[in-house]
């Protein structure tokens, strides 16, 4: 492939991504106000289009014609530059994640997925470990007592929880022996007995799936850990000054962090695209693998809204001790038990 | 391949040039008419007493510091972890002796009390 096709397809790529993360943004929110409607015996949104399906399109248009207030105490130059960090870096974090095999039309074939990089797991990390940019520089340039301590209290919480989140994918990538995302998932064909399937989660690594998910919901600021936005004391924490669409971004950034979170763990523990294969080629090739990765991903999406319907949220203390105390103990038991069984085996 | 970096590279300018453009444009449209009342800083209607850069716990700034120290061990864990299978019992001893230190230091801070939350 020469350079200009591969910037093209890059590029075709590129547009088509943002496109359907920001659809799968803007439904992921709708999603979570009809689910979380239901379980507290309400309809959710129903107004607008069948099922209130247009919700997103109309929440879209009104964050556009609100009035956006940029306060004279303020400091400006970050102030601005916060909301736009926060959402480049979540939606950036989505660029070498696989969601399926090749796609092939005629000779031509290209992966599905932006860019194939041989330490993805390194990028992924690295780039949404900066969003912490966003809510920091949002919190202190705000110039408000509640923006400041919701800005410090997730930037506390969110460097805290990177550790175990961290130190429980280690046991991973003993197994795989790889931090290429698509080799990852490679690493998990085939089956135990002829049905279990050979998935990280049940290689054994549940306790750092565990760990996993739970550092990060305390990452992405979601209930039960979404202290930062507490609004029986922060009003709404780091973003309290914010209006309009510079709110709308802070918003995006949130679910597009959660859709990156749960495609890490479909990946890292739940076999990517991997399941059962049936059909003609083409299905077996394309169509079959997508619709599994996405359909696991609904599940983790799912999981995130069960969890924010049932859970009360910590108080700050239980907060870091449960990430310092409970969870890197765990994360680092995990990763010598690990590495002494898989020694012995081999 | 050094070149399979450069989408990544095109996805932050395109993201970097969209988002501007759509605040841009939500100036066309949106009203503008700010008041006193409406830009002061929120403080639930009490007009705010003095600045908000004040003094803060000092939990953060240990919380920095032993992010700093057990951030670093994580990276060095990742290339250990890929080459486990290659380097073998060696590779184990060696960094169970690491993970030793690293314990021994997390269980004086924890006796320190540096992650108790007063």
């Amino acid at each position: 492939m020469n350079v200009q096709t591969y910037i093209i397809v890059s590029l075709v790529k590129i547009v088509l991504t943002i496109f359907i993360l920001l659809t799968a943004v803007a439904y992921s929110v709708w999603l979570e106000r009809k689910v979380v409607g239901h379980m507290q015996n309400r309809w959710g949104p129903t107004r607008v289009g069948p099922f209130g399906l247009l919700q997103p399109l109309a929440d879209g248009l009104k964050f556009i014609f609100k009035e956006d207030l940029t306060p004279p105490h303020v400091y400006k130059p970050l102030y601005i530059a916060a909301p736009m960090l926060a959402v480049v870096f979540a939606l950036t974090s989505i660029s070498v994640i696989p969601i399926g095999n090749a796609i092939t039309v005629g000779k031509f074939s290209t992966p599905l997925q932006i860019t194939d990089v041989n330490i993805g797991l390194l990028v992924v990390l690295g780039i949404t470990s900066l969003g912490v940019y966003g809510v920091a520089l949002a919190g202190w340039s705000s110039n408000s007592k509640y923006s400041l301590l919701g800005g410090l209290r997730a930037s506390a919480q969110m460097v805290s929880y990177e550790i175990s989140l961290g130190l429980s994918l280690i046991g991973v990538l003993i197994l795989s022996g790889s931090l290429s995302l698509r080799e990852i998932v490679l690493a998990q064909q085939g089956t135990y007995f002829g049905f279990i399937p050979r998935w990280f989660f049940f290689q054994g690594q549940c306790f750092a799936f565990f760990v996993y998910l739970t550092s990060a919901y305390a990452e992405t600021n979601r209930i039960p850990f979404d202290l930062p936005e507490a609004e029986t004391e922060l009003v709404a924490g780091y973003h309290t000054e914010y209006s309009s669409m510079k709110f709308a971004m802070f918003f995006m950034a949130e679910y597009a962090n959660m859709i990156t979170v749960a495609c890490l763990a479909t990946i890292l523990f739940f076999g990517g695209w991997l399941g059962p294969m049936f059909g003609p080629a083409w299905l077996q090739q394309t169509v079959l693998p997508v619709l599994y990765f996405i359909a696991k991903v609904f599940v983790f999406i799912f999981v995130y809204i069960w969890v924010r319907g049932t859970l009360p949220r910590f108080r700050y203390d239980q907060l870091m001790a449960f990430g310092w105390k409970y969870l890197l103990p765990l994360a680092i038991a995990n990763l010598v038990i690990t590495a002494l069984i898989v020694a012995l085996r081999s | 391949m050094p070149q399979n970096y450069v989408p990544i590279f095109i996805f932050i300018a395109f993201i970097g040039i969209l988002i501007p453009i759509t605040l841009l444009a939500a100036k066309l449209v949106r009203p503008d008419n700010p008041s006193k009342s409406k830009l002061m800083p929120y403080e639930c209607g009490i007009d705010p007493l003095d600045s908000s850069r004040g003094r803060y716990t000092v939990r953060f700034y240990i919380v920095a510091i032993l992010f700093v120290v057990f951030d670093v061990e994580t990276i060095f864990l990742f290339p250990w972890a890929v080459r486990f299978k290659a380097l073998g019992m060696y590779g184990l001893v060696e960094m169970l002796v690491f993970l030793i230190i690293l314990i021994v230091g997390y269980i004086w801070i924890w006796k320190k009390g540096a992650l108790e939350w007063v």
